[in-house]
């Protein structure tokens, strides 16, 4: 029965599984010598938010579900992750499995509410679910309201590694981001991945051949749901603090924008574009008042003449060459 | 002969040695972030930025030889964008000081880190007076006015003026209920009464059901215990509703002399609340306000940014005293021994919690009639002395204060 599936979709060739593996080693060559040229708080922050944008291009890309509520994931599990270690002593690695294990039950929730509705009710489903988060983020004690979890000490991870050296962190970080990475990888190459590829394709011709469309859509959700909690509470312990920024609307929005400017469905876009989007928010932040100015200005110039995101244009530059070969 | 040669040019290197000044770099750097074009963009924003810099200059730092360098970022109003900028600042920029940052959650942020790093932080824009209270610590200095200082200051003269009778229009989360508790405890404190209050949620539109509540309630003052864009609405609406020329006065916790121009007069006018300064009541203040003026568009200066000029006078002050930059809590401690007089702030001193001590000024907004010139838009109804502004030191639980 997969099989049959298989075929109706574009399955990847052998190279070009290849070829995203090297890329990938690649990618991790240069985060392996990055913090000699660059700060490494500012990459781990790029690494927290690239996961993120993965685990939500993980729904949008690859089943075609436009989420906008993936910031009650990624807050809720800064929160959570960042009151267990603050309060009750966690220890960082438990503190961050604790924040994805939060992601995942609260995406089982939601997704089971809202993957019964498609496109823009769907949208909203997620937006108001994820509104109701943010409100209950700003009454709830344990959040401190406004000022958010301060000061969430960092410790030895796994009682061996000590990361409060910013240095250290980093490795630890880029290693949880690409176990994250090759699991997102995985998955999408994977038999499960190639149903989900089908139902963003055509869903009822899915359901026609025989699968339970819902049980995959949920699946995914609740994946992309507990990845995008992994980055919320990675990121509480990279800047040791938790807030309300994280859960707000605008966070959901921001990672939409993320993975439209990498490049939707293509593996690596969204760590392109939160690279991308991280940089300009801080390097960009000596222009005072035009920094919102200028990242509009990259959208629009981004939508008007990369439609498909900057790794989705190359990849496209790539195949066409090619062919022509 | 020449052994006394030897000794005293040895001694003149020596001399020479310790009277040339050991700042990181070469430079102080002095780093204002804020908010550059959000909602608390007028506050401080640019503005706060000129001020930073015009303090370097009036203290005339380039003739007593001190290289000074101001840089200043947007915070967005996002603790994690803060926080980033911060450690970056401190850890590679070679940023000595960072100053202002409104918005409390960041302030909160980045006093951590600059424990962390023993570099200074002097926050001119931040409310909250959890930032010398639990989240005290050695490497912060508070400088131009906190939650406490504002529902006190406001809720007391409001009482003794004769506003008994009070009712709450509150924004529904910690900050506001925090607001509403203070001030309540000083009204009653002071032979008042709070008749009711209603919550009402972050950011609404429409205020129509609440402040028809507040109206019915009859009492003489409606507290308006919210913050930014809530209370620019609501006094807005409240206009609409006739409730300042139906006999109840408003009051406004936090207020900034730009939110009463954003506002007009004729919305505003009637309003109490307390500043920490205000650009018509001197002569100075009245000079520094024209050329504030000159330089930034018309606006005139907020009390944040007449406190970063301050803060910053301050600092180069005691590092100078030093001769050196290096040790952020060394700094912050010769600070709060050293009192502090500039021509914005007058005099006043710091508390071992890191509380700036200085006189703080109930104003009420004038009628459009008796406004001359532009931004003539409050007068000063009383002068709070530094002594009763600020919470009593035992009160704050600063783990700084011995008790």
């Amino acid at each position: 029965m997969s099989t049959a599936v298989t075929a109706t979709v574009t399955s990847k060739s052998a190279g070009a599984k290849n070829r995203e593996l090297i890329a990938f080693a690649v990618l991790i060559g240069i985060g392996l010598v990055a913090p000699i040229a660059i700060y490494p708080v500012f990459l781990m922050k790029v690494l927290c938010f690239a996961l993120f944008a993965c685990a939500f291009n993980l729904l949008i890309g690859y089943v075609g579900l436009l989420s906008f509520g993936h910031a009650m994931f990624f807050g809720l599990a800064a929160y959570v992750g960042g009151y267990s270690v603050k309060a009750w002593g966690f220890s960082p690695e438990l503190g961050i499995l604790y924040g994805t294990a939060c992601g995942a039950v609260l995406g089982l929730v939601t997704g089971l509410l809202a993957i019964r509705r498609q496109g823009i009710y769907f949208a909203m489903v997620t937006l108001a679910l994820s509104q109701m988060v943010f409100f209950y983020c700003l009454q709830a004690k344990f959040t401190g309201g406004e000022d958010g979890i301060q000061a969430i000490p960092r410790g030895h991870f796994l009682g061996l590694i000590n990361i409060q050296d910013d240095l250290t962190f980093y490795y630890v970080v880029l290693a949880i981001f690409a176990g994250a990475f090759l699991l997102i990888w995985r998955t999408v190459n994977s038999p499960f991945g190639q149903v989900l590829k089908a139902i963003r394709e055509n869903e009822p011709r899915a359901i026609s051949l025989g699968y339970r469309v819902d049980h995959y859509k949920l699946m995914a959700f609740v994946l992309s749901a507990a990845l995008a909690g992994l980055a919320g509470a990675t990121k509480a312990l990279v800047f040791q603090l938790a807030s309300l920024t994280d859960v707000t609307w605008q966070m959901s929005g921001e990672v939409v924008l993320m993975t439209l400017v990498g490049g939707m469905g293509t593996i690596f876009g969204p760590v392109v574009g939160a690279a991308v989007i991280i940089t300009m928010q801080n390097y960009l932040a000596g222009f005072g008042e035009w920094v919102l100015v200028i990242q509009g200005f990259i959208f629009v110039v981004v939508v008007m003449a990369f439609r498909k995101g900057i790794v989705g244009e190359i990849q496209d530059w790539w195949t066409k060459r090619a062919n022509k070969a | 002969m020449r052994l006394n040669t030897l000794a005293v040019s040895t001694a003149v290197l020596l001399a020479a040695g310790s009277a040339h000044a050991q700042y990181t770099n070469g430079t102080i750097k002095i780093g204002v972030m804020n908010d550059q074009s959000g909602l608390y963009a007028d506050v401080s924003g640019p503005g706060g930025t000129w001020a930073a810099k015009k303090a370097v200059e009036d203290y005339g730092a380039a003739k007593k030889g001190l290289k000074v360098e101001v840089v200043f970022a947007d915070h967005q109003n996002k603790p994690d964008v803060g926080s980033n900028i911060a450690r970056q600042w401190y850890d590679v920029d070679g940023v000595d000081v960072i100053v202002d940052v409104p918005t409390s959650s960041v302030a909160l942020a980045i006093t951590q880190i600059a424990k962390e790093k023993n570099k200074v932080f002097l926050g001119s824009g931040p409310a909250s007076s959890d930032l010398t209270g639990k989240a005290c610590n050695a490497n912060f200095i508070h400088w131009t006015y906190d939650t406490w200082a504002l529902a006190n200051g406001t809720g007391k003269a409001i009482v003794q003026t004769g506003g008994k009778s009070w009712y709450f229009l509150t924004a529904d989360y910690a900050f506001g209920h925090a607001l509403e508790k203070d001030t309540g405890d000083v009204v009653k404190k002071n032979g008042g009464t709070v008749v009711g209050a209603v919550r009402h949620p972050l950011s609404t539109n429409d205020f129509s059901s609440f402040l028809l509540q507040a109206q019915s309630s009859k009492a003489q003052i409606v507290g308006l215990a919210n913050a930014g864009g809530d209370t620019i609405n609501s006094i807005k609406q409240a206009a609409e509703f006739g409730i300042v020329e139906g006999g109840q006065k408003l009051a406004g916790m936090l207020m900034f002399i730009t939110d009463v121009h954003a506002l007009g007069l004729k919305t505003a006018q009637g309003l109490n609340f307390t500043t920490a300064w205000y650009w018509d009541m001197n002569d100075a203040n009245r000079a520094f306000a024209k050329e504030f003026a000159a330089a930034n568009g018309g606006k005139h200066p907020t009390m944040v940014q007449a406190g970063i000029y301050s803060s910053v006078i301050h600092y180069l002050k005691a590092v100078e005293a030093m001769k050196s930059d290096a040790d952020g809590a060394k700094v912050v401690a010769k600070m709060k021994s050293m009192p502090t007089e500039d021509k914005l702030f007058g005099k006043g001193t710091i508390r071992e919690d890191g509380r700036h001590m200085h006189d703080m000024y109930l104003v009420e907004v004038k009628k459009p009639a008796e406004s001359k010139k532009p931004w003539d838009y409050v007068t000063v109804k009383k002068t709070i002395p530094a002594a009763e502004a600020f919470r009593p030191l035992k009160d704050g639980g600063c783990e700084l204060v011995k008790s």
